[in-house]
């Protein structure tokens, strides 16, 4: 009952965020959250960093541009589409990248993302520097139009409380017990008969087509495509939300989404020191809270409650 | 004319020399990030951040204190060697016993710190180093005109490398190095001070890249972004010649100027590009590197 | 209603009416200055355009209609996200009416579409690409200070009508690079000049020196980089390490401002030739304005063009809201195409029906060290390009207002 209620209020918050907040500020935040999350099914349960996330996020952004100004498709069209392209670029990716371990397979991630973002520089789909501009939001199912930012809020609140509930039921299955045992152990697991590559291939193809639809998704908010979602900086920032919200937690890459897109709005008017204070909170949370906002507060209640259960 | 591939030979030559010149940068810069991750088995992401400092410094050195070039191609690279074993006793060390992606992550956090203090401070246009005087002119080679002081980079470069080698695989020191990172508690019981061994050697690889720093700074624009252009491509490098491997670092470092000359001549939009195509074909044929031990 | 009320009650109102169209939305006009703070345009346009646009609101009063005047700025760090996130929020949070400066083009059309839609002013100064005032022109934007046409135009025909008639071209490999490249290879050609090459190189680019060699084996009169900020810096610095100015061949940047030339310095820079839009030490206007920026500014800089650009355009817009007495975006910018531009900016500035405001531009060469004679005197006046032979003809940029919706 207790969680019910919990559940309640949490969709009554959601709902009548858009009135109280910044509908704009609310939907480039669920977008982000959703790629932190997609992110966090390879960091925190399969032990896999892939420094080049933003390449499936950014492509997918390109794709829904690209269907939604020449193909002239509705918006849920579009948005498949995206996801389609970045699960596509993530089974080749991954094929590649997932022959080596650890930092190597760090650095092939970052060498691909690499390769993709000059690739999008020169396409001339892209329209490079420029970006795809002006991309309209539509009607959704060709019925119900999505220009007021609230009928497009409750869109994106849907996409991400899918996009969460895949990852959920993925970590909550036997599939997500050998990621985690993978992530533990590789050898052992392995050595109990798990064709790990398999599994990390597939975890690989699930993380990126969610990123994709984060990115296709965020692009329908914004209203453009640009090289920026396929930069590595933005690969870099969402290692960085993962890891301040806390990467083992099914929450903390939402709140870590959350708080780094809230400094970028709140601090844009202070240019580069939004820079420092991103590397900053990387170092303090690298060297000190590295359970992340979401983990140490976890670890907090979990002591206190000992301490009350002891009493 | 004969040519290769309607390119002349003359031009051929003068692009694949400019490339060597390129693979020297590479290869010095590289050199410093293998040797940290080879003996520290630390990613350090603040190795183009370093540089940038290494070419900063020279430039402050010369307007407010008006040391010259020469005696900045020591003092930076000591200063920056001193930044270096700063951050690995205060930050790195505690780290040491985790995954080494937390290497990676604080490094970077680093670099963005680091990098946005400089933007903040001396903005992005750049700043203006000239070439010391003894080393501007150029010599005319027949194919191509070159100018002296690229022509000292690639020397310096090469006398670097392979003063750094000798040191790390004939040396005595070098040994105890090696063996230290390879089995710190039985050099330590030896009486070896291994922690300071770390620090000083991480404090080595930040200078290199200082170094490499003070060398750009007559020729690439001294600007707060130069050491995140090229920290990519290093690591593609490094990459590529096999992460352990500081000889394996150098080679391809020298290889890939001269691959991406060439790719200048011939499909020049693409010269970016094709150090990722090349990592990405080796890591598949070859995952330890061209030049890296197996495992 | 009798006959007679309701002619008392017309009468009542059409009285009234003048002075309700003395309307200034929330009774105050606010100003945002979006542009690159912290990146590679910073020096360029950055705070000094903050400077410059608060120094048209007090010069021009403080005050429009008894309305205030503020003045707002952000960072848009070059990328056309964080650009329209802003921009949305400050037109419909926080009541900007008007969005001044927008440097890198793909920010500048991001908020070129926003504007339009939201119906808000758009002042551009910064922004190169000509499409703004072209296929992508809005009635509620002008575009101020330059544009790559006309740089193109300028540094092109002058050069090659000048002697310079073989031309050798590098290029950065992207849109804005391809386009300024396209737009001088068209002026040179109709100049009478000769294309001898292109190459394209990738961009962003660190070292130029083998594009340099190619450069200097066609033997081109003039070496034309298509290029802008770092990347031009770069190529200027290599090309003066590789002789390229000894051996007799031009070296022209397509897009080079005055803080390019400040961070090269004169020993590299000298010879260059290139097109500018304002220079602040042309006359005894320019000069007391560029004093009086240079020392709320600090630091020692002098203006560039684009942020004197800030400042005229600022100046001239409130000038329009006085004499419309709205801020309603289509009214005050209609109102500015009928009022010539005149400040210490430029004399007879005018602003067309597609957005483009026409003025003078001028062709000039970097000195040489020894013929400089105090900091930031930079430029040799080679001749002033009258805005009608600069800019891209009305009838030629495809805009929808102009040929008709």
């Amino acid at each position: 009952m207790k969680k019910l209620s919990i559940w309640l209020v949490i969709l009554l918050i959601a709902v009548a965020a858009p009135y109280i907040v910044y509908p704009i500020f609310l939907m480039k935040g669920l977008c982000f959250a959703l790629f932190a999350v997609s992110f966090n099914l390879l960091l925190g349960y399969t032990g896999l960093l892939s420094f080049g996330h933003a390449a499936f996020f950014g492509m997918a952004s390109y794709v829904l541009g690209h269907a939604m100004t020449r193909w002239g498709t509705t918006p849920e069209i579009a948005i498949l589409a995206g996801t389609l392209a970045a699960g596509v670029m993530g089974l080749v990716f991954g094929a590649i990248a997932i022959r080596r371990q650890g930092i190597y397979f760090a650095m092939v991630t970052l060498a691909l993302a690499q390769m993709v973002y000059f690739f999008c520089l020169q396409a001339p789909f892209t329209h490079g520097e420029d970006g795809i501009q002006a991309i309209p939001r539509g009607a959704l199912f060709g019925l119900i139009p999505l220009d007021e930012p609230h009928s497009l809020y409750y869109l994106v609140l849907a996409v991400f409380a899918f996009g969460c509930w895949v990852v959920w039921r993925a970590i909550h299955s036997p599939f997500g017990q050998v990621l985690r045992a993978i992530r533990e152990n590789e050898p052992r697991a392995t050595s109990l008969g798990y064709r790990t590559s398999q599994f990390k291939l597939a975890a690989f193809i699930l993380s990126a087509s969610l990123a994709g639809l984060a990115g296709a998704t965020k692009a329908l908010v914004f209203q453009l495509a640009s090289l920026t979602d396929v930069d590595w900086h933005t690969s870099g920032e969402v290692v960085l939300m993962t890891l301040l919200g806390g990467m083992g937690t099914a929450l903390g890459p939402i709140a870590g989404a959350f708080v780094v897109v809230g400094i970028e709005n709140w601090l844009a008017e202070l240019g580069a020191w939004v820079t420092i204070i991103q590397g900053l909170i990387f170092m303090a949370v690298v060297l000190l809270f590295r359970k992340g906002i979401i983990g140490e507060a976890m670890a907090y209640f979990e002591r206190s409650g000992k301490k009350q259960w002891k009493q | 004319m004969i040519g290769i591939f309607g390119i002349p030979i003359q031009v051929l030559f003068g692009q694949l020399l400019l490339g060597l010149i390129n693979g020297a940068f590479y290869a010095v810069l590289s050199l410093g990030l293998a040797l940290i991750f080879g003996l520290l088995n630390i990613i350090n992401f603040a190795h183009g951040a370093q540089y940038m400092m290494g070419a900063f410094i020279a430039w402050l050195m010369l307007t407010i204190l008006g040391i010259s070039y020469w005696p900045a191609l020591l003092l930076a690279p000591l200063l920056v060697g001193l930044f270096g074993m700063a951050t690995e006793r205060l930050m790195l060390r505690r780290l040491a016993k985790l995954d080494p992606l937390y290497g990676l992550l604080l490094t970077f956090g680093l670099a963005l710190v680091i990098e946005g203090l400089f933007r903040q401070v001396y903005g992005v246009s750049g700043q203006p180093y000239q070439v010391p005087a003894l080393l501007q002119g150029g010599v005319n080679l027949g194919f191509m005109y070159l100018p002296i002081y690229r022509g000292w980079v690639v020397l310096a470069s090469l006398v670097i490398c392979l003063g750094s080698w000798a040191l790390i695989e004939k040396t005595r020191l070098g040994a105890l190095l090696r063996a230290a990172t390879e089995n710190p508690s039985l050099v330590r019981a030896f009486g070896v001070n291994v922690p300071v061994m770390i620090t000083a050697t991480y404090g080595f690889g930040a200078a290199l890249a200082g170094l490499a720093g003070v060398l750009a700074a007559p020729v690439y624009s001294v600007n707060p972004l130069m050491g995140t252009n090229i920290i990519i491509t290093v690591f593609a490098v490094v990459v590529i010649g096999g992460m352990g491997s500081i000889l394996g670092s150098v080679l391809t470092g020298f290889g890939l100027g001269l691959v991406e000359g060439l790719t200048k001549v011939f499909y020049p939009e693409a010269s970016a590009t094709v150090i990722f195509v090349i990592m990405a074909v080796v890591l598949l044929i070859k995952p330890a590197g061209l030049f890296g031990k197996a495992g | 209603m009798t006959l007679k009320k309701v002619m008392m009650l017309s009468a009542t109102l059409l009285l009234a009416a003048p002075a309700a169209q003395a309307q200034i939305s929330d009774n105050l006009v606010k100003i945002g200055v979006l542009n690159d703070q912290s990146g590679a345009y910073s020096d360029l346009a950055g705070k000094g355009s903050v400077v410059a646009a608060q120094m048209a609101i007090d010069d021009f009063g403080g005050k429009v209609h008894g309305a205030k005047i503020e003045l707002i700025s952000a960072d848009h760090q070059n990328k056309p996200d964080v650009g329209s996130a802003i921009a949305n929020r400050w037109i419909d949070v926080e009541q900007v009416d008007a969005i001044v400066d927008v440097p890198t083009s793909s920010v500048a059309l991001a908020i070129q579409e926003i504007t339009r839609n939201k119906d808000r002013v758009h002042l551009n100064s910064t922004a190169g690409a000509s499409s703004l005032t072209g296929e992508k022109c809005s009635p509620t934007m002008v575009h101020w200070s330059y544009d790559t046409y006309a740089q193109a135009r300028g540094t092109g025909t002058a050069l090659t009508k000048a002697g310079g008639d073989s031309w050798f071209f590098i290029t950065a490999d992207y849109a804005f690079g391809n386009a300024l490249r396209d737009d001088t290879m068209a002026a040179v050609k109709d100049a009478g000049g000769k294309v001898l090459g292109s190459v394209s190189a990738p961009f962003p680019n660190t070292d130029f020196s083998s594009f340099l060699l190619q450069a200097q084996g066609s033997q081109a009169k003039v070496i034309g980089l298509a290029n802008a900020g770092a990347d031009t810096i770069n190529a200027i610095k290599q090309a003066h390490e590789f002789g390229i100015d000894k051996g007799g061949q031009k070296l022209t940047g397509l897009l080079t401002f005055i803080s390019d030339i400040h961070s090269l310095g004169l020993e590299t820079a000298q010879g260059l030739v290139l097109t500018d839009s304002w220079y602040w030490d042309l006359n005894d206007d320019t000069r007391a304005w560029a004093k009086r920026w240079s020392a709320i500014m600090g630091g020692g800089r002098m203006p560039t063009s684009v942020q004197a650009g800030v400042y005229s355009a600022v100046l001239h817009y409130l000038r329009a809201i006085d004499k419309s007495g709205t801020d309603e975006a289509k009214k005050v910018v209609d109102t500015m195409k009928t009022m010539p531009v005149n400040d210490m900016y430029t004399k007879g500035g005018k602003i067309r029906a597609d957005g483009r405001m026409v003025h003078d531009m001028y062709l000039v060469q970097v000195k040489k060290p020894s013929e400089s004679k105090y900091p930031w005197d930079y430029y040799n006046i080679l001749r002033v390009i009258p805005g009608e032979d600069a800019f891209r003809p009305l009838d030629k940029g495809n805009c929808p207002l102009v040929s008709g919706k």
